[in-house]
Order: structure tokens, then sequence, then C-alpha cells
């Protein structure tokens, strides 16, 4: 592992962008409402692209600068923008979300953060990057996101968590090998844009079908209900 | 022998100069908040008016007010007179360096406060008992992120000790430290919390619904008042002094020299001022939050402190 | 290699046309047609690879093996005949008011997007973006599971949506792990580190602890997609509430082309790690979700959900056989992907138009199939019994060769495994006895049903318990020696 004092003043700023990235994931982590949840996730992707930049900057990959402008355009840009539009046009931007314990789910963070040191311990131990400290930042931001849809129960903060583990990834692969092969960002940033509109269309199929984006309250489908389901609304109507 | 002379003079010059210029702190917090929403602003020199009229006025005491209550404003004042003796302000490695170590603050600090809530339930008044249950209740949670916060820097400093942490980060130069940004901002919160400032409790009113610190000190009059609120002056300057000193502390005089001595006053004096110009900010944008949710602040601050402990390990260590 | 190029272009092609004129009467023929366009070329690809060995592209994107050639084939030939099936069985859904015209333009594009998604994770050389095309496969299909859009589809599609991209995602940091191993190993500043060829060739001097991990995000990430127990949840709901013909897609090619990949993967693990971490990790999971998802099977009230349990039972078996190596156990796994997908595509087609003809998926409410239709009864008869594993079906003989694999190296696992087979067994006919011999409920009338892709599926799974035509047992062969290193002949 490398020693902070001991790096240049550019990589000693990776590493300051990267912790920043770490934390806004603890912001969506905590965030009840759902308009400043979209704003973090959005800081969490210019954050991000700084990172890339300095790195790219640093690093001399040139081409990590494409995956700079895929970042801003996709995910601080037009994906928090499409979930703010939605919020809007859903009229759930004003919701929040009762969390039930917000602390302990802090305390999981914090504990995730550790679990994913000891998880990147073998590949820092490999890295020869200046950067490889921030790999078990970027194991963190997945982890959280994870942990984030576990937690949440609206269909937007779903997302929001979906998305973020996305940033994670991306981030884990900028700090351990300056990036991947262009023609995979690129199938990833589509398939990141595919998901997002997908996403979309599905609000307005849930609030059609349920009148809510609680995702508590997609539970006709479940081993336990199964047996107690009476009609016969999931099959097909009887006649021809 | 004379060097050691000359640095104790220089440490209680220093502690003098500290006690002294915390209502002037005090009166430019207020001047730059008037300026700041256009009001007539107080003269820099009120809060010592106000002192000095305090001092002179009669004591009013409840008639059940035991000797607890009498003793309590010197208790809080001596606390806080010793806690500032032990914050390095202009210079690092004075001979009171060696008690300048941040768990004495912070026993010092729980000192006072522990006085000032048993004279709060002394009188038995409600508002008292009130006050008393609040200040505890919110420094139980306080105290731990102003220590996990500690605990970083001294990580980093490998010391607790201000004046050993404040020569180490000096010998390091200019090193952005994730950790120390977390910290910093996790100190700030604790800050604004135990001096009960917005948007924790608000020293500008006695409102009965959301007085904290106001509501132990209600029955406290005269000598006694003016040396609790000079205590909670010198409280704030301690605070601003350690934040200012531990994350900038560029400026700070190491040897004893005239011109060494008169720039670190100068440079403490800027970075204080700019200090206060931020807090005003904060107290200007912010809206009192209520009762119930400063737990929910200070387990953000906490969590800023972990997380500052946390990155501290993860990503600057050559572990 | 052209073929290969028309083979992925086709697909692609004919998904951006049925955009377009998926409505339209033809828009089935035309499904039909790039179907068996793609059927055709694949399969003359699949030739030239058994006769030339495996082939690279120029552009080194591609590459074809037996492994892989073989699955393709197979996915070209159940998308044809599901493609078959699927023109009649959703003309029969838009007659009945469930579908309009827009929704079946989605429905044709996605479902030869889809085809095309699986033929590029398939054909792929470079791992990302076999992760790519993976992700595509889920985006295609999630929109047809709640194509209905009743809330219980669009609730199965949300589950499927979100379980699949958050496990794929797990997939994708084991990619970024395994570039991250090679690019340490070959140097940084190549752009085919993430190259299988090139992977493969490295492998043995990967750094072992790395490859470990990347391997338990890999598994995590595409066993989600094959629907290992824990990770099944999306599974049932997914298949169940989607039109039929997507369910036989998913069941018969979606969950191999993940256990593909995952295979691949340890191909690489395996050579680095010279240990059996890996298939220790693949035969635990495995082994669980056989006996799980057979217990489940019991419980079940709704046919496609019952079957879609006995999809997960047997791609736990695949991914236990594939974890026990070895030439014998590899060659039966590379059998029993294939008959598990002609036997359960057959299933579902025929499920498809029972529920069509009872007007419901419940179980206790499809009575007496073989009365009404003698066809149907039939069908759903002979397949369930394929699937059950009897002789002289293909399923027996691929279970067999496991259970013979199982007994020469880890005897006493030969004990959960037949008893997994008697619940999984029990479970599917204490559900199928009455549907197809029960008395079927008054005013029920046969529908328009199309069992020839059926019948082909079934007569080939037959075929292929009776004699193993030599020259697929020679690809099998060819394939277990890429996958196992020794030849099971």
């Amino acid at each position: 592992m490398t020693v902070l004092s001991e790096l240049s003043l550019y990589n000693q700023a990776i590493i300051l962008f990267a912790s920043l990235v770490l934390f806004t994931s603890f912001i969506m982590l905590a965030q009840a409402r759902m308009v400043p949840m979209i704003f973090a996730f959005a800081w969490q992707g210019m954050l991000l692209a700084v990172v890339t930049a300095l790195v790219a900057y640093v690093s001399g990959h040139h081409h990590l600068y494409i995956s700079v402008a895929l970042t801003l355009a996709l995910k601080v840009f037009l994906i928090p923008w499409l979930l703010y539009r939605l919020a809007v046009r859903l009229n759930i931007h004003l919701e929040a979300e009762a969390l039930k314990h917000p602390s302990l789910l802090l305390l999981g963070g914090a504990g995730l953060v550790i679990f994913s040191y000891y998880v990147a311990l073998p590949i820092v131990h490999l890295s020869g990057l200046a950067t490889r400290n921030t790999i078990a930042v970027s194991i963190a931001v997945v982890l959280i996101g994870m942990l984030l849809m576990i937690a949440r129960k609206k269909a937007v903060a779903q997302v929001v968590g979906f998305m973020s583990i996305e940033n994670g990834l991306f981030f884990s692969a900028v700090v351990s090998t300056y990036g991947m092969p262009l023609i995979v960002e690129l199938g990833v940033a589509f398939d990141v844009l595919v998901a997002a509109i997908l996403f979309g269309v599905f609000f307005f199929h849930m609030r059609e079908s349920f009148d809510t984006l609680d995702v508590d309250r997609l539970n006709r489908l479940s081993e336990v209900h199964e047996s107690l389901l009476t009609d016969d609304s999931g099959s097909p109507p009887e006649g021809h | 022998m004379d060097h050691q002379l000359a640095a104790w003079l220089l440490a209680a010059a220093q502690t003098l100069l500290f006690v002294g210029a915390a209502p002037l702190l005090a009166g430019w917090i207020k001047r730059v908040k008037c300026h700041m929403q256009n009001r007539a602003a107080p003269s820099l020199w009120q809060p010592y008016r106000d002192l000095a009229k305090l001092m002179r006025k009669d004591l009013v005491i409840a008639s059940n007010a035991s000797w607890l209550f009498r003793a309590t404003p010197y208790f809080v004042f001596g606390a806080m007179l010793l806690a500032a003796a032990a914050v390095p302000l202009v210079a690092v490695d004075l001979p009171t360096g060696a008690i300048a170590d941040v768990i004495v603050l912070v026993a010092f600090f729980a000192l006072a406060r522990f006085f000032t809530a048993l004279a709060g339930l002394d009188i038995g008044t409600a508002f008292g008992g009130m006050g008393a249950s609040r200040e505890m209740t919110i420094a139980a949670l306080a105290e731990p992120a102003m220590l996990m916060a500690v605990f970083t820097l001294s990580m980093t400093a490998h010391s607790t000790n201000l004046s050993t942490a404040i020569d180490v980060l000096l010998e390091a130069g200019l090193v952005l430290r994730p950790s120390f940004l977390f910290a910093l901002l996790a100190l700030a919160m604790v800050a604004v919390t135990e001096t009960g400032r917005i948007p924790v409790d608000n020293p500008a009113t006695h409102l009965e619904l959301t007085m904290i610190h106001e509501a132990m000190i209600l029955e406290y009059s005269g000598r006694h008042l003016a040396l609790i609120e000079w205590g909670s002056q010198i409280k704030l300057m301690i605070y601003a002094v350690l934040i200012a000193n531990i994350f900038w502390p560029w400026g700070i005089a190491r040897e004893f020299t005239a011109e060494a001595l008169a720039l670190g006053t100068l440079v403490v004096a800027t970075k204080l001022a700019f200090l206060a110009v931020v807090l005003v900010v904060w107290e200007t944008v912010l809206a009192k939050m209520r009762i119930f949710r400063v737990p929910e602040f200070l387990g953000f601050a906490f969590l800023l402190a972990l997380l500052g402990m946390l990155t501290h390990v993860v990503l600057e260590t050559g572990g | 290699m052209p073929l290969l190029e028309i083979t992925l272009l086709l697909p692609l092609g004919g998904s951006v046309l049925l955009a377009f004129v998926g409505h339209r009467p033809a828009g089935g023929w035309i499904n039909v047609g790039i179907g068996a366009l793609t059927f055709v070329t694949s399969l003359a690809m699949a030739l030239n690879v058994f006769a030339n060995g495996p082939q690279l592209t120029s552009g080194k994107l591609f590459y074809i093996d037996a492994f892989n050639v073989y699955l393709v084939a197979l996915t070209a030939w159940v998308g044809l005949t599901t493609a078959i099936f699927s023109r009649s069985y959703m003309r029969h859904e838009v007659e009945r008011g469930r579908l309009t015209d827009r929704r079946m333009r989605l429905y044709h594009a996605m479902y030869q997007g889809f085809l095309f998604a699986m033929l590029l994770a398939l054909s792929t050389n470079n791992l990302g973006v076999l992760w790519v095309a993976m992700e595509a496969a889920t985006l295609t299909t999630v929109l047809l599971v709640s194509l209905y859009r009743t809330p219980e589809s669009i609730e199965a599609a949300w589950k499927y949506f979100i379980l699949c991209g958050v496990g794929i995602a797990q997939a994708l940091f084991g990619t970024v792990l395994l570039y991250f191993a090679a690019e340490h190993k070959l140097g940084a500043g190549r752009d085919d580190t993430l190259l299988w060829t090139v992977l493969h060739d490295a492998a043995g001097s990967l750094d072992p602890t790395v490859l470990s991990l990347a391997f338990v995000f890999l598994l995590v990430g595409y066993g989600t997609k094959v629907g290992l127990v824990p990770l099944h949840a999306w599974l049932p709901d997914a298949h169940s509430e989607g039109p039929t013909p997507m369910s036989a897609v998913l069941s018969g090619l979606l969950l191999n082309v993940a256990l593909y990949a995952l295979v691949r993967v340890k191909m690489l693990v395996d050579a680095s790690l010279q240990t059996h971490l890996a298939g220790y990790l693949m035969m635990g999971f495995g082994l669980v979700s056989f006996m799980v998802a057979g217990l489940f099977l019991h419980r079940q009230h709704d046919i496609k959900r019952m079957f879609s349990y006995s999809s997960i039972e047997h791609m736990g078996l695949m991914t236990y056989a594939f974890g026990l190596g070895g030439p014998l156990a590899t060659f039966g796994a590379l059998l029993h992907m294939t008959v598990h997908s002609l036997t359960k595509s057959a299933i579902f087609v025929t499920v498809g138009h029972a529920a069509q003809l009872a007007g419901t998926q419940r179980i206790d409410r499809i009575r007496g199939l073989i009365r009404t239709q003698p066809a149907i009864g039939w069908g759903l008869l002979l397949g369930t019994v394929a699937i059950a594993g009897f002789p002289p079906f293909g399923v027996f003989t691929s279970e067999f060769l496991l259970l013979t694999a199982t007994m020469k190296s880890w005897p006493w696992l030969a004990v959960p495994l037949l008893v997994g087979f008697g619940v999984a067994f029990a479970g599917l006919f204490r559900h199928l006895q009455p549907m197809v011999f029960g008395e079927p409920p008054p005013g029920q009338s046969a529908v328009r049903a199309n069992m020839l892709p059926v019948m082909l599926h079934l007569l080939l799974v037959l075929w292929l318990g009776l004699s193993i035509p030599g020259f697929l047992a020679r690809w099998f062969a060819q394939a277990t020696v890429l996958i196992s290193g020794a030849s099971p002949l």
C-alpha cells in the first residue's frame, strides 16, 4: 500500500475525490427525500468524472477522457434529469421515505467499507498503480449500492441504488486497471442508458397497476402468498 | 532556567490573551451577523460592556439554592480557563503543551457541563431540569463523535497531544487528507452543537420550547452569569482555535522570537475572523432544527468522523 | 468467417424490421423465417467448426470452438421452433384481446433482439462483451415479462430486472478483477487482455488469489442468471408471468448461456488455481439448487411456475456436473444441457396451449387435458416423463451419466442425487396426473394448437436417449476435451 504523503499532489487529489465519492454513497443511503437523493447521485457521477479525469491526466491514458465524457453525459446529466423529470411527473418528488433505522443503515454501510477493505487487500498488494488504495472504496460503493437497494422500498430509491452500483463498478475499473477496453465501456454505457429508460417505463406501469411506487406492495408473487391467492388475475381471462 | 521562565511567562500570556480575546470573537460574530442580516450592528466591544455590567450587578439567588449553585460558575470558568491554557493559540511547544491533550480537553468540557447541569437541577425549576436533561442527552451523543474525530486526527499524528500533533502536521507540509476533511466536518458539527449555536440551539433567544443551554442558566444573575457567559465565549473560541490550528496549522509560532510570535498572533486572528464569517453564513442559511432531530444531526457527525477514520485506514496508511 | 457475422446480423436486422412490421399477420412468419435462416447459418457454421477446429475472427472479437458453436446451434434451433409455436400462440392472444399491435411489435422485435444478445454472448471472445450481451439479454426480455401489463407481470418484471441487474453487476466486477489480473501479468496498455483466448493462454500464470476472488463474484453474478438457489427468486416469477414463448426461450436458452459464461470462467480459474475451489463452489451451489427446487415443486399452484422450478432443478444439476469436472461428468452435463433445453421448451409450448385451453395457469383448474385435446395431453405427459428422467428419453441418459460420474469420484453424493430425482419426480407427477387424466370441466373445448415443435423436440430427445448419433458424440467429445482436458470416449 501507499502512504498518502509520498504521493504527488494530483494522486492525493484523486484519493480525496475518491473518498468524496464514498461519502455521496452514504448520503444516498440516509437521504429519505427523493429529489436530494437524485442530486446526490448526480454529484457522485460528477465526482467520479473528476476522479477519472485526474487519473487520465496523471496516467496519460487518454482513452479515459471518453469515459469521462460518457460519465458526464449519462450519470451527471441525463439519468438524474430523467429521474427528476419522472419524479415530478409522477408527483413523488416531495415524498420522503420513512427509514426504519437510519443509523443502523449507516453503521451497516461503515461495516461494508471495512469488509471491502479486507476483500481488496490481495488486489491492492498486487497492484502497482498509485490509485490502488481506492479499490476498496470502489468495492464499498458497489456494496453500499446493494445495501441501499435492499433497505429502501421506493422504486426511485432502488433505481438510484442500481445506478450507484454501476458507478462503483466503473470506479473500480478506473482505479484498478485504468478503465476497461473501450468497446466494453461503450457497451456498458449503452446498457445503463437502456436500463434507465426501461426503469422510467416501469414507473408508469407500476403507478398504473399499483397506484404507488412502493416496492413493498409488490408482494403478490411470493411463495408464502401463493396459496392464499384466490383470484385469477394473473392468468388469462376466462372465455375465448 | 531563564528560558524555562520565559516559556512559562509566554504560556501565561497566551492564556490571558485567549481569555481576553474570547468576548472579542463573540462580538465579531455578532457584528458580522448583523451586517449579513442587514441590521444595525452593535459595537465590537459590546460583549466586554455586557460582562462588565453583569459584574457590577447584585446577585439574586433563589432561596432554595445550595452551595452547588453558587460554586458552579467558578467551576465552569475555571475549567474553561484551564482548557484555554492547554490549547496552542499563538505558539506550540509551550510548557502547557504537556497537558494539551485532546482527551483532557474533552474532560474539562465534560466537567463544566456536569456542574452546569447539576446547577440547573439544584434550584428545582422546571426549566432548569429540562435544560439539564436536554444538555446531557445531546452531550452523550456529541462526545463520541468528537472523540472519534479526534482519534482520526491523532492516527495521522500518532499522538493525542495537540502541540505534538500540530508539529507533526507542520513537518509533513501540504497533504490532501480525506480523513481530515471528514474529521473537520464532524468536528465543526460537534462544535456547533457544544457551543449551542444554530441549528441545534439558538444563543440569542429564550424560547421555552427550544432552549437548551439557556434553560439551565436561567436563574443566574450578576457576576455568576458573567462568569458563565464568559466561559461559553471561551469555549466557542477554543473550538474555533482547535479547528483553525489543526486543519491550517501554518503560521503558528514554533520558536519564541518576537517576529514569530507577532506573526502567529496575526495569523491566528485572521483565521479566527474568517472562521467566524463561515459560522455566521452557516447560522444565517440554516434554520434551527427540532430538538428531536438533533440526534440525527449528531449521528451524521459521528458517521463523518467514522468515515474519516475508515478513509484514513483504507486510503492513507502504508500498512 | 462471414457465416458468423450473418448469424449475428440476421436476428439483429430482424429485430429492427419487426419493430416496424411485427404487428402485421406476416410478422409471425417473418419471425419464423429469420429463425430458420439463423438456424441454417449456425448449422453451417457448426459443421465448419466441426471439420476445421476452433476459429478466431480477424478482429479477434469472436471466437468459435466446439463448446460454444454447439450452443449457438442449439440456441438457433430452439429459437426457431419456439418462433413456430409463437406465431399461432401470439395470434391467439391478440384475438383474445390481451395484446395490442404496439405490444406485438415490441414482442417480435424483442424476441429477435433477445436471440441476438444470446448469440453474441455465446460467440464473443471478449469477456467484457459477454457481460454486455448478458445484460442486454436481460434488458430485451424484461419488457416481455411484463407484456400483459397485469400487476403480477409488472411485479415479476420488476423483480427480474432488479435481481438480475444487481446480480450481473457482481459479474462485471468479477470481469474487472480478471482484467486486473491479466493486466498485472501481461502488462498494461494492450487492448486484447480481456479476450478469452489470450486469458486462456495466460491462465496458468494469473494470480490465484485475485482469480479466486473474481470467480466468487462471477459465480454470484452469472449464477443469478442461471437461477442458482438462493439467487433464484426472479426465475419462477419471470417464467410464469411472461408470454409462454418467452418462458420457453428463457428456460431453454438464457439459463444455458449464463451457465456457459460460468463454465468459461471456471476454465480460466482452474488453470490458474490448480485446485478445485471453483469446482467445489459450483458443486455446492448446484446441489443445493437441485435439492431445494425439487422440494419447491411440491407446493406450486401455477403450472408455469412449477416447470420453472424444474428448470432451476436441472440447472442446478448441470452446475453441479460442470463443478464435478472430469470428462464423464462434463460430457453428461453438455448432453443434459441439450436435452433439457429441448425438453423444457417443448414442455413450455405444451403448457402454453394447455393454459389457453383451460383459460388459466392454475394447476387445480387445468383438468382432463387428454380427453379434451389428446395432443396437448399426451404432449404434456410425455414431456414431463422425459424431464423427470425416465428411459428411454435423453434426460435419462445424461442423468445416468452424471450419476455414474458421481459414483466414481464422490460415491456418497449419489445418495442426495438419487433422493433429489425421486423428490422431483414425485413433485411433478402429483400435479401432472389430475391435469392430464382428471375430469375435464364442462364446456372445455379444444384450441388451435401447433404441436409440431413439441413433437420435433421430443423425438430428438427420444433419439438422443436411444442412441447418441456418432457425429454428435464426437462433437460433445470435442467440447469435453476443451473444458475438462480429456476425452470421455
